[in-house]
């Protein structure tokens, strides 16, 4: 009896597993994000609405954005590229495409042109940063900080990062040299038009290190998003940098003591990359979701339920108030005249050139 | 040594160790000052005071005016009513903690059962190491415990963030919420993982235990050539870097095919979990008499009756405590299923490895404490059945 019970038992459980392995997982659109806030947004705002008109597609989430390259490289190595379409920063674009790891697009010609007859090349304008990336939002780093930790005079500056004596406690800044630099040497006294001179100088890489060591011992560094967050949740640190869209989530959805600072934020940009080297007919779907989810009304929708700023002008107009809070987004998007006064944009060309060398420079001074 | 001292006796004593009694009470107060000053925000001298005085003022009331059992009670309600004064809700829990801590300090060391451990000629220092040793075993413990305990009360915070809320530690009802568990059950983002968990992790189980087993019998036949080398094969998957195993299944499951299905996720974690099968089993065989099987194929059975009539049976606790490990193995693994996985096959510590790197969300502390319930009602489950099974068969008292 014991035999037969046992033979029974496997026997189950191994066509229970048959079952419930879904045989349609080929069908499924693999989508890769971010997770989190952002990715339901880009779930509220196209996802949904694209499967809602495409009977038969489905998605799924794969949450690997931030080792996109690598992952592609193995998926390239491999032959076996499982991922449809792939949300990365431009930096990760502009790799990828370089690399022949994603498709090069005639945006024109893929693209929705915008609601306001404008051609898609002409409607992204600067931000198609690569042949192969379709922007679909533009982000800023920047900092906030707890109104309760900084006395009678809330910081204005990004300067007042720098400034210990009056703000005295723990920061938190990403590990990692870019946007830091720039800090460094913007409240060292250098122009914004002669910070990559000065930072392409033996000199002035000390600059801005000398700087940042003024207040090495009170930096917390983060390397994921939701870090900062956490600490000023947590009052451990009294401010410090993160994506403007965390910032938003924690002051205005989460209720926290916690202001922004935009002075000197820098943008950066995110979108869809194609991977090259799918089937013709995972090929043609995936470029049918962009063309859908990159028109002027997806990316305006996008913004109500994340603070980022849609990537095509003619979007911008169409900005409309947050799903759940009811609260004009436009105030909040990093490129808000208000808040866009002194900025900068990720210098994608020079970082690809000093990136390496500044990065072993960095870590070894953090070392120290 | 009687313990339960009259007060009357203590006096015919002559109090002598009150003085003893009185500054090690007092420095244990110090230290929960401290500490309990660091976890409000007070500053650090005032916090020793502060515990000096209260540990050193309890002592000396108890041990001279007081029996135990009042003398206890005294002490607990005492600071329980002096923590509400001064901290709400809170200072009554803290206070509370803080009597009963001290008030059993103090009758400890005046009672002398702080020498109970001890044969009565210790030396001081004897008696001095005895006492320090049962303290670092339980600072041990206690480092091993507390993150886990710690992250259970903060997966009722009624805030999105890991933090221990004002309003939590005033045990006030508006700073807890089960939303994060709601969260857990009834969110696509934990709720498919979830399911994907328990649909690869028994089919991997039963796989491990299947093939181990036999690995595990033939293995302990000593006519089997080469046993040692084709053990050390078998085992390899546990003694290898988990990260060098995974990405050579990465290249190996693409080019079959493997990569990306239900299957292949569920034969890599088989694979991980034989080794754990073959060796409780094994140590299982060492124990098992072999003219049981002699006397069974003696008699006609068949060797496949023999197996599941006979060793079977004998050998279970070593089969099912193998198979518990192959499925904690499975269900607590992340690497390899990240390379041999895709979207498709998501499992809980994906979700919670990405999820916590992307976005601190106390759902994952919901999800981790569900997973603690599961893991002890198994585990308790496990030993009482062994327990019943040993009672049953003779093979323990009681």
């Amino acid at each position: 009896m014991k035999k037969t019970s046992i033979l029974g038992t496997s026997a189950i459980i191994a066509v229970a597993g048959v079952a419930l392995a879904d045989g349609h997982m080929s069908s499924d659109m693999i989508l890769v994000s971010w997770g989190g806030a952002y990715q339901a947004s880009q779930q509220n705002a196209y996802v949904e609405p694209y499967i809602a008109q495409n009977e038969g597609v489905t998605a799924v989430w794969d949450e690997s954005s931030s080792e996109a390259v690598a992952k592609l490289r193995a998926m390239n190595e491999a032959g076996n590229v499982t991922w449809d379409v792939v949300d990365v920063v431009a930096a990760d674009a502009i790799r990828l495409c370089d690399e022949g790891l994603a498709l090069e697009i005639d945006h024109d010609e893929i693209l929705a042109p915008g609601d306001d007859g404008s051609s898609a090349s002409d409607d992204f304008g600067d931000l198609i940063v690569s042949d192969c990336f379709v922007p679909q939002i533009v982000y800023s780093t920047t900092f906030g900080y707890r109104d309760d930790l900084v006395g009678d005079t809330p910081p204005s500056s990004v300067c007042d990062v720098f400034d210990l004596a009056a703000y005295p406690g723990m920061r938190s800044l990403e590990r990692n040299p870019i946007a830091n630099l720039e800090w460094a040497l913007i409240c060292d006294g250098v122009d914004i038009a002669d910070v990559y001179d000065v930072l392409e100088t033996e000199e002035g890489q000390d600059q801005a290190f000398a700087k940042l060591d003024t207040i090495k011992d009170n930096v917390i560094w983060w390397s994921a998003g939701a870090d900062t967050p956490q600490l000023l949740a947590d009052g451990e640190v009294v401010m410090g940098s993160t994506y403007n869209g965390r910032l938003f989530s924690l002051i205005e959805e989460q209720d926290q003591p916690v202001s922004m600072l935009w002075d000197w934020q820098m943008f950066d940009l995110d979108g869809w990359i194609i991977p090259a080297g799918l089937s013709p007919e995972r090929e043609a779907r995936a470029l049918d979701f962009l063309r859908f989810a990159t028109d002027t009304q997806r990316l305006a929708d996008q913004a109500k339920y994340i603070s980022y700023g849609p990537a095509r002008a003619s979007s911008a107009p169409l900005v409309s108030t947050h799903a759940d809070l009811g609260i004009e987004m436009a105030p909040h998007m990093p490129t808000d005249p208000a808040n866009a006064q002194n900025t900068f944009l990720f210098n994608y060309e020079w970082w690809a050139d000093y990136r390496d060398d500044l990065d072993a420079k960095f870590q070894a001074w953090l070392a120290q | 040594m009687n313990v339960q001292l009259t007060a009357a006796d203590r006096a015919a004593q002559g109090d002598n160790l009150i003085p003893f009694a009185m500054p090690i009470t007092g420095l244990l107060g110090a230290v929960l000052g401290v500490l309990l000053g660091q976890l409000v925000g007070l500053n650090l001298v005032f916090g020793i005071i502060v515990g000096t005085v209260l540990g050193a003022g309890v002592a000396f009331v108890l041990c001279r005016y007081l029996d135990y059992v009042p003398g206890r009670w005294a002490a607990i309600g005492g600071l329980a009513l002096l923590g509400l004064i001064f901290g709400g809700i809170a200072g009554l829990v803290a206070g509370a903690v803080f009597g009963a801590v001290l008030g059993w300090c103090a009758y400890w060391l005046h009672s002398g059962r702080y020498r109970a451990g001890v044969p009565p000629y210790a030396t001081p220092g004897q008696v001095l190491w005895h006492n320090a040793f049962l303290l670092i075993c339980g600072l041990i413990l206690f480092f091993l415990i507390a993150p886990i305990l710690t992250i259970i009360p903060l997966s009722f915070n009624a805030q999105d963030f890991f933090t221990f809320t004002p309003k939590m530690l005033a045990f006030d009802p508006d700073g807890y919420s089960l939303k994060h568990y709601r969260d857990f059950f009834t969110n696509d983002e934990w709720t498919v993982p979830l399911w994907n968990s328990l649909k690869i992790a028994p089919v991997a189980t039963a796989i491990s235990v299947t093939l181990g087993t036999l690995a595990a019998i033939g293995l302990s036949q000593s006519h089997v050539p080469a046993r040692r080398a084709i053990m050390a094969i078998l085992i390899s998957p546990m003694i290898v870097p988990l990260i060098i195993s995974a990405a050579g299944m990465y290249f190996f499951y693409s080019r079959i095919g493997l990569q990306g299905t239900y299957w292949g996720v569920v034969l890599a974690h088989a694979a991980l979990g034989i080794p754990f099968v073959i060796i409780t089993v094994t140590a299982t065989l060492v124990g098992f008499d072999r003219s049981l099987t002699r006397a069974a194929a003696n008699m006609g059975a068949n060797p496949v009756t023999t197996f599941f009539r006979v060793q079977m049976p004998l050998i279970l606790p070593g089969v099912v405590s193998g198979g518990l490990f192959a499925f904690i193995t499975s269900f607590d693994e992340v690497v390899v299923v990240l390379f041999v996985g895709s979207a498709g096959q998501q499992t809980l510590p994906w979700q919670m490895f990405t999820g916590l790197r992307e976005q601190i969300s106390p759902t994952i502390l919901a999800a981790a404490t569900v997973l603690i319930s599961i893991s002890i009602v198994l585990l308790v489950t496990l030993e009482f059945l062994r327990r019943r099974s040993e009672r049953l068969r003779g093979l323990s008292p009681g």
